[in-house]
């Protein structure tokens, strides 16, 4: 959903599994719908994972962990592998998150991340294994990520880290712009090229 | 510098946003009915129409079913996916084949076969085995839905250029090992993380010697690697392979393209990001043994002691075991990455005058009507008839569970296919990768085999 970004500080979710794949995120069955519904895929996010075979919620899984919660979902290197369905973002903002920290996300998913407002932030591997053991010694342990300063905090130990984000991508967040309101402006750059190039 | 990557990206580049990504142009964009219902929502949102879209071609794949494609779909949400492709293709009046039309199939076999994808092309499709495509010298890539919206409203893409990587594989594969096998032993090597952020060449003695097939399979796989794309500089063997083809120019256009597409080539002194190299001697028959494609061997190997837990629990496997010997309970030949006819023809030289074992379930899949209709005119139907298997029609079946083809929880599936995650393939489904001759090893004995003692 469109949003401005500015400071964000919230409490985590711990997720320290490798390799996360879209397919996890949201499982192939629930690719049907027509539509952009993010309630539905955020009910549904991790839905393998989160309920067992007769459908309760499996309580080893962490999103039914109650001491766990926030807008910030902290996971494995590798985040985001495989498909291309940005189902899984629309899953992931649907369920309330607006900052995933990795140290590695692959690049489709990053990019469906940024395209729907939620802010994909990396990490050094030694970082967001401090992290993991904060949170999880005390899940009341808030992280401040501050997109104009482009710097991610840990409230508990005090560490920071600086994060890469475009500049272009930046304003967008900060302004609750998209791509394709960019791109209808550049409408007569687009023609230019085509009458040189097609 | 100087890759054949930089070659075509450059040129398509139609502003560098300060500061941000690159506007690439696109010059052919693919949709089918799983990532695209949003993209139309949301240009009517926008109320604005397609920009190009002449430049767009959809068709149904993930959902159709694979056989009785003359009735109506039987679950209702898959059919009103596939018929909201249809009213959104009318509406925007964009090119569209459904099911049972002769062009029908899967968007990355159909798009080679018929001509639609070209060397030197930019192409983008919201589906990560988009990098299929690559194979005849383009720059294709996978992308989400925004982003498919925004090629429509566009014809453009914002992103960010890719480093540039390139695989060579030098010398000759061994019998029986095939480009599906390259590519598994590339992810075991590099990881499923191994290639991301870059775009992929591969080249080398050993990849100039796989058909045009050979070439869709190794760089379908490219992004099971973290690749964004993957891609062969095109020569004979391309130019053979798209010549006469629908949509492909001819005559006098056909001798100027050639010309044009034969500098599509990374030059000598090109400078890679990254660059790696492999003996194709060193590559065997591969099979992977857990639920990411990275977690591959040799089909005659033993699981290797650092294997994850959580992963070899779910497929109900130790470490240190071997695989040859287990039971199979299905068999799948198909998907965008072994869907295509080399690979029915690979199928049948393994099972020809032999029967599918009993109690394994075969699923084969053509990827397209075209494909189907080579099968059937090459006799590979006769053959695979008399060893007790029967022709699906086409589409992603059993690749991902989104229509019947579902394998049950807990049963093991030989898969031609591309992922082994997780319920992949149905919920609790256990998948193994492998190539089409493995697969059709297993076909006919019912356990894990080496294709090379068939």
């Amino acid at each position: 959903m469109k949003q401005k970004f500015n400071i964000i500080e919230s409490t985590c979710v711990p997720l320290p599994l490798e390799n996360v794949d879209t397919d996890q995120i949201i499982p192939a069955r629930f690719l049907k719908s027509t539509s952009r519904d993010e309630r539905f895929f955020g009910e549904n996010l991790f839905r393998d994972w989160r309920y067992r075979d007769d459908g309760t919620p499996d309580p080893g899984f962490v999103l039914n962990d109650s001491r766990y919660g926030g807008e910030i979902l902290l996971a494995g290197r590798n985040f985001g592998s495989g498909s291309s369905r940005e189902h899984a973002a629309w899953a992931i903002a649907g369920y309330g998150f607006k900052v995933v920290i990795s140290s590695f996300f692959a690049d489709i998913h990053k990019n469906n991340e940024l395209n729907n407002f939620v802010l994909p932030v990396v990490v050094s591997d030694d970082f967001l294994a401090e992290l993991f053991s904060t949170v999880k010694a005390d899940p009341s342990t808030r992280v401040r990520v501050d997109v104009p300063a482009q710097t991610v905090t840990s409230l508990a130990t005090g560490r920071s880290e600086c994060f890469e984000l475009n500049a272009y991508k930046k304003y967008c967040l900060m302004n609750a712009l998209d791509d394709i309101d960019y791109l209808l402006e550049q409408r007569p750059k687009i023609e230019a090229y085509e009458r040189k190039n097609v | 510098m100087n890759t054949l990557f930089d070659k075509i990206w450059d040129a398509h580049v139609v502003q560098h946003v300060e500061d941000g990504p690159d506007q690439l142009y696109v010059d052919r964009l693919y949709c089918h009915e799983v990532t695209s219902p949003q993209a139309f929502e949301g240009l009517r949102a926008r109320g604005i129409r397609c920009f190009r879209p002449e430049k767009i071609v959809c068709m149904p794949d993930h959902n159709t079913p694979t056989h009785d494609q003359d009735k109506p779909i039987a679950d209702p949400v898959s059919r009103r996916q596939v018929e909201a492709l249809a009213a959104n293709a009318a509406e925007f009046g964009l090119t569209h084949y459904g099911m049972m039309d002769p062009r029908n199939g899967i968007i990355h076999v159909v798009g080679p076969e018929r001509g639609l994808s070209l060397p030197g092309m930019t192409i983008v499709c919201g589906d990560s085995h988009t990098s299929t495509h690559g194979a005849v010298g383009a720059v294709a890539f996978g992308i989400g839905t925004s982003e498919v919206e925004m090629v429509m409203a566009s014809q453009c893409i914002l992103q960010p250029k890719p480093r540039s990587m390139r695989i060579r594989i030098e010398g000759t594969l061994g019998p029986g090992v095939t480009a599906k096998d390259m590519a598994l032993y590339l992810m075991q090597r590099l990881t499923t993380a191994g290639a991301t952020g870059h775009f992929v060449e591969y080249a080398g003695s050993a990849v100039r010697g796989l058909s045009m097939e050979g070439r869709l399979t190794l760089c379908n796989l490219s992004i099971e690697m973290g690749a964004r794309g993957g891609m062969v500089a095109p020569d004979e063997v391309t130019f053979a392979y798209l010549k006469d083809k629908e949509f492909v120019p001819k005559g006098e256009d056909w001798d100027r393209a050639v010309a044009r597409w034969r500098t599509l080539c990374s030059g000598d002194d090109a400078v890679f990001d990254r660059e790696v190299v492999y003996d194709a001697a060193d590559i065997a028959p591969m099979i992977t043994y857990g639920t990411n494609p990275g977690m591959g061997m040799p089909v005659d190997g033993t699981i290797p002691a650092d294997a994850a837990d959580k992963a070899l629990r779910y497929m109900g496997f130790r470490a240190g075991e071997r695989l040859l010997g287990k039971p199979v309970d299905y068999v799948f030949l198909g998907a965008c990455t072994n869907g295509r006819i080399e690979d029915f023809r690979a199928f049948a030289s393994v099972v020809r005058g032999r029967r599918k074992a009993p109690g394994v379930t075969a699923w084969l899949v053509p990827g397209s009507w075209e494909v189907y209709r080579q099968i059937v005119s090459e006799g590979i139907e006769t053959t695979l008839a008399e060893a007790g298997f029967e022709i699906r029609q086409p589409g992603c079946s059993a690749c991902l569970g989104m229509n019947d083809d579902k394998v049950p929880s807990g049963k093991y599936c030989l898969s031609t296919s591309n992922r082994n995650f997780e319920g992949r393939q149905g919920p609790g489904a256990r998948t193994l990768l492998a190539s089409p001759l493995t697969v059709a090893a297993a076909a006919i004995t019912g356990v894990i085999t080496d294709p090379r003692t068939i």
